[in-house]
């Protein structure tokens, strides 16, 4: 188990982590434990309705309550040029409602009192008065030219947001003429939400006197919000103090800016004084954002041999009211151009038209790198369709696809250059611990005696680590990520990046990262992130980005203070710099073993004892902007058993072989991909966000929104593979999506491997028992 | 309302609305911030104390129905410095993430432990179900609690030898 953390050469160890203990005793600083003198509460007023005019605003029973100090509706804001905001994906959303309200539980007023209750009291005072209009729920419906135009601030009188398109699509026409077998299929992936057990908030502080704001945020991207608030709130950047403190969990939740923000910052600015809102869970699942809900149409050619030789795919994205995509800006549909998997696809077109419908806005990516989830799904469940039409085992299937080791660094038809991967030995690596052909020959038996038993498999390669500034930013800032390393006198360090960590253990793998190159252990460095004032400038923690990233900058600022570090040892040592070696851990004089020096004595001369004419200090900063992205991937394999009775699936095993290429610390990435898994198969199995036809969001709160308890939570076996990415600083390639990207795919394939003698080849997830139990009646076998 | 109430062993009062949730007398009187809030339908645990012995759900208690009574929070398992063999399971085993779930998982399991000190893995799956966690998958929290369950009969083993 975990080792002691004064352990040397800490990269690849288990090692406990460091922030810890705090958490264990309860002594986390989240958002909501802050609190500050003179602070008041906000609280939002929401709509009602998915789709109606607002006839009328009456807020002077909420302002006559005792306690109340300020009431905000959307027209106040417009005086300030406010009542509108711009989303991350280039589009604009209401902050609180003018006009119109264009989803259920959209901000209508907020309310700012005393107290978190009185707050509530004062909303449920503000009287709206609305005019409901006819709801567009359905995306295919909002397409079409008799659908009401939702968006009456746009000047384009359509509901269609963006169409985008990659690949060759006569080519990939012509090939699927050409094909000898052609499978088509309809993918959903319906809307869930990050959910993270700590929901969203914020504390606006401003002070007058020195035109100044602090703003606590549950923020996985603190410097892209600081300069996204100075933009619109007109602040000077440096007088805005961004602090983003422990967070309960992000999984891309807490990427955006929300409406609640800019008004508890609105607020505090004209009161002078600190407002805090934090939304409840059911605000949380309503408004603050959504993922996937993309509706796919697959065609996939194949030739006689099983050969893979065309792909085309076409979407429909609901992104709700307002396109509030956390995407980077070239990127409408994220990376959903990874379409083509694992396999060595010819040609392929992908096209994706984004729609606006009455519900709330989006969408996020939820645990995955913008839209990668879905693209693997689509793929995966379409790798299988393709091998139950060519009755051939689809681990077979997959073996004769994949790109071969040699082929790499690969180019997919899509664009994208794959780093490395060695597919098919990871596939093996899973087909053994499960022992494949024993669990197929337990399948035919069971099939003979009528039970219903599935194997699933997903081998899907992800893309993550956004990534290279030429082609992305965020409202054009380049995607880099950084890191500052500074080692105190005494050979203690303190290391700031600018990602920000919700349960990744950054605290405890970045110091790995820094005391291997520095030759120290991990106690022996303090990790920061999180405060823009200190921190150097990134980008922040979401899609997977900050072991290629941060991890890449930690790596390579390590490296420019050991370079200092060898010329001080030269002096210590008494030699020619060229004749000075790093042995991993001390500066060695080469010939002479004996004589060296370790990081603390030469940190210790930086500061004492410094060659003529040196600068003092040791120190270094890296902006690291990464020649490619990385692109990790797995081998994951799930067997289920289906009750006839009820239709309810149970997961007996699951075994997940990842390639994450070089590993910092086994202990976490298990834990990321036990994580993962369980996120992966909530949404297989229970988690969707539906409406009903008026636009009534169905799914509002945990009860109706189901997260896994420990007791239907599968017992997860993992396994690995090392690839190193051979552009990265270490070789890693970052790990916590895969499970969420990759395992849904496999649960699925697992339940229609199970019903496919019925002839099934599709169910929508989520398998709820009562979909699959509908399927077993249909075909006469339900018990 | 005044509230009387022993929390870790210490007597502490406050003078609240009648509405006022036992998470919110813990968290906003007595600054004990270890105790979350993670949903607004007793569905989530990471508001779970222990109330005279009894794990429940702070959000959904009022403040008034524990005056007189004795509460255990996260903040009570360290003794002496010492941490209480739950936390350092949860600390050895990876069986915390972003950690906002762990004090209701603590004390949940702190409950299950008195009640049942060797639970078998399905008890400790059942006895953890209305404490969610979106992070760990749970798994290395049975492992935590099953080496705590280790530690603290081997502990009890001791203290029974020594007297
Ligand atoms: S806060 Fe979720 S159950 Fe109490
Ligand atoms: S550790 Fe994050 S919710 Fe459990």
């Amino acid at each position: 188990m975990a080792l002691e953390i004064t352990e040397s050469r800490p990269l690849g160890k288990p090692i406990k982590r460091k922030e810890d203990a705090r958490f264990v005793r309860g002594q986390g600083r989240y958002l909501d434990d802050i609190k500050l003198p003179d602070m008041l509460y906000l609280a939002l007023v929401r709509s009602p309705y998915a789709h109606a005019r607002i006839t009328r605003i009456d807020t002077s029973r909420a302002q006559a309550l005792p306690g109340v100090r300020l009431v905000l509706t959307g027209e106040d804001l417009a005086k300030m040029n406010l009542a509108w905001m711009p989303t991350l994906a280039g589009d604009q959303q209401m902050v609180l409602a003018t006009g119109k309200v264009l989803f259920q539980y959209q901000e209508v007023a907020a309310v700012v009192a005393d107290s978190r209750a009185l707050a509530e009291d004062g909303a449920q005072l503000v009287e709206v008065e609305y005019d409901p209009l006819p709801a567009v729920v359905d995306p295919f419906w909002a397409l079409s030219p008799q659908a009401p135009v939702l968006r009456e601030d746009r000047e384009e009188a359509s509901n269609r947001i963006f169409h985008w398109e990659v690949g060759d699509l006569d080519g990939t026409e012509r090939a699927l003429r050409d094909a000898a077998t052609v499978v088509t299929e309809r993918i959903r992936m319906p809307r869930v939400h990050p959910a993270p057990l700590e929901p969203c908030g914020c504390i606006a502080d401003y002070n007058a006197a020195r035109g100044h704001l602090t703003w606590y945020v549950t923020s996985q991207a603190p410097h892209a919000h600081r300069t996204v608030l100075a933009m619109v709130a007109g602040l000077p950047e440096h007088k805005i103090h961004v602090i983003s403190p422990d967070i309960g969990g992000g999984f891309g939740n807490k990427v955006p800016v929300f409406p609640g923000y800019v008004a508890a910052i609105v607020a505090s600015i004209s009161l002078n004084r600190p407002v805090k809102w934090i939304e409840a869970r059911t605000e949380n699942l309503t408004s603050t954002n959504f993922a996937r809900d993309y509706h796919m149409e697959v065609a996939l050619g194949a030739d006689r041999d099983g050969r893979v030789t065309a792909l085309r795919v076409s979407t429909v994205a609901d992104h709700g009211a307002f396109d509030a995509a956390a995407d980077p800006t070239k990127f409408p549909a994220g990376l959903f151009s990874i379409v083509t998997g694992s396999y060595d696809f010819p040609v392929a077109y992908a096209a994706v038209d984004g729609v606006y419908t009455n519900k709330a806005p989006g969408g996020v990516a939820y645990r995955c790198s913008f839209r990668v989830t879905e693209a693997s799904f689509l793929i995966e469940r379409a790798m299988n369709t393709l091998a139950l039409r060519l009755n051939m085992d689809p681990a077979e299937l997959r073996q004769r696809n994949f790109i071969a080791p040699e082929r790499f660094p690969y180019q997919s038809p899509l664009g994208w250059t794959y780093d490395s991967g060695h597919y098919a030995a990871t596939l093996q690596k899973a087909l053994d611990i499960v022992d494949y052909p024993a669990l197929r020959r337990e399948q035919a038996e069971r099939r003979a005696r009528g039970e219903l038993m599935g194997i699933g498999l997903s081998t899907f390669t992800e893309i993550v680590g956004a990534g290279p500034s030429s082609t992305f930013d965020i409202l054009g800032i380049k995607m880099f990520d950084s890191c500052e390393i500074r080692v105190h006198p005494t050979g203690k360090v303190i290391a700031r990046l600018g990602t920000r960590h919700q349960g990744q253990g950054h605290e405890t793998t970045f110091a790995q990262v820094i005391a291997e190159e520095l030759g120290l252990t991990t106690d022996d460095v303090l990790i920061e992130e999180g405060d823009t004032d200190t921190a150097p400038y990134g980008l922040g923690t979401y899609a997977s980005r900050s072991t290629p990233l941060a991890g890449g900058a930690a790596a390579l600022a390590a490296r420019r203070v050991r370079d200092k570090a060898k010329k001080i040892a030269a002096h210590l040592l008494e030699v020619d710099e060229a004749e000075v070696e790093w042995d991993g851990q001390n500066f060695v004089a080469m010939g002479a073993p004996d004589r060296s020096v370790t990081m603390p004595a030469v940190a210790l001369a930086a500061y004492t004892n410094l060659p003529h004419g040196m600068e003092p200090g040791l120190e270094a900063t890296y902006y690291y902007d990464p020649p490619n992205l990385t692109f990790p991937n797995g081998a994951y394999v799930a067997v289920v058993d289906i009750d006839k009775g009820t239709g309810a699936v149970t997961v007996r095993r699951f075994v997940a072989v990842d390639d994450c290429g070089t590993v910092i610390n086994p202990m976490v990435v298990d834990g990321q991909i036990h994580g993962g898994l369980t996120e992966g198969f909530a949404i297989a199995f229970m988690q969707e966000i539906p409406f009903d036809e008026d636009g009534n969001c169905l799914a509002p709160n945990f009860m109706d929104y189901l997260v896994p308890t420990a007791v239907e939570t599968p017992h997860w076996e993992t396994g690995r593979t090392v690839t190193p990415s051979p552009h990265h600083p270490i070789g890693a390639k970052g790990v916590g999506e895969s499970p969420n990207v990759g395992s849904p795919a496999a649960f699925a394939n697992a339940v229609i491997d199970a019903l496919s003698p019925l002839g099934v080849t599709n169910i929508d997830i989520p398998l709820f028992p009562w979909k699959v139990w509908e399927v077993l009646r249909e075909h006469g076998v339900a018990e | 309302m005044h509230i009387e109430v022993t929390v870790n062993g210490r007597l502490r009062s406050a003078d609240v609305e009648a509405r006022t949730l036992l998470a919110y007398l813990l968290r906003d009187e007595f600054n004990l911030t270890g105790t979350h809030v993670g949903c607004d339908t007793t569905s989530c645990g990471a508001c779970t104390v222990i109330w005279d012995g009894l794990p429940v759900k702070s959000c959904t208690v009022l403040a008034g129905q524990v005056d007189g009574g004795a509460i255990t929070t996260v903040e009570g398992l360290e003794q002496d410095a010492q941490l209480h063999p739950l936390q350092q399971g949860f600390w050895d085993n990876h069986g915390l993430q972003c950690g906002f779930c762990t004090p209701g998982m603590l004390m949940t399991t702190y409950a299950l432990l008195q009640r049942r000190p060797h639970p078998t893995e399905t008890e400790i799956r059942q006895a953890i179900s209305g404490n969610l966690c979106r992070c760990t998958g749970y798994q290395n929290i049975v492992a935590a609690v099953q080496q705590a369950a280790a530690r603290l009969s081997a502990q009890d083993a001791m203290e029974e030898v020594q007297a």
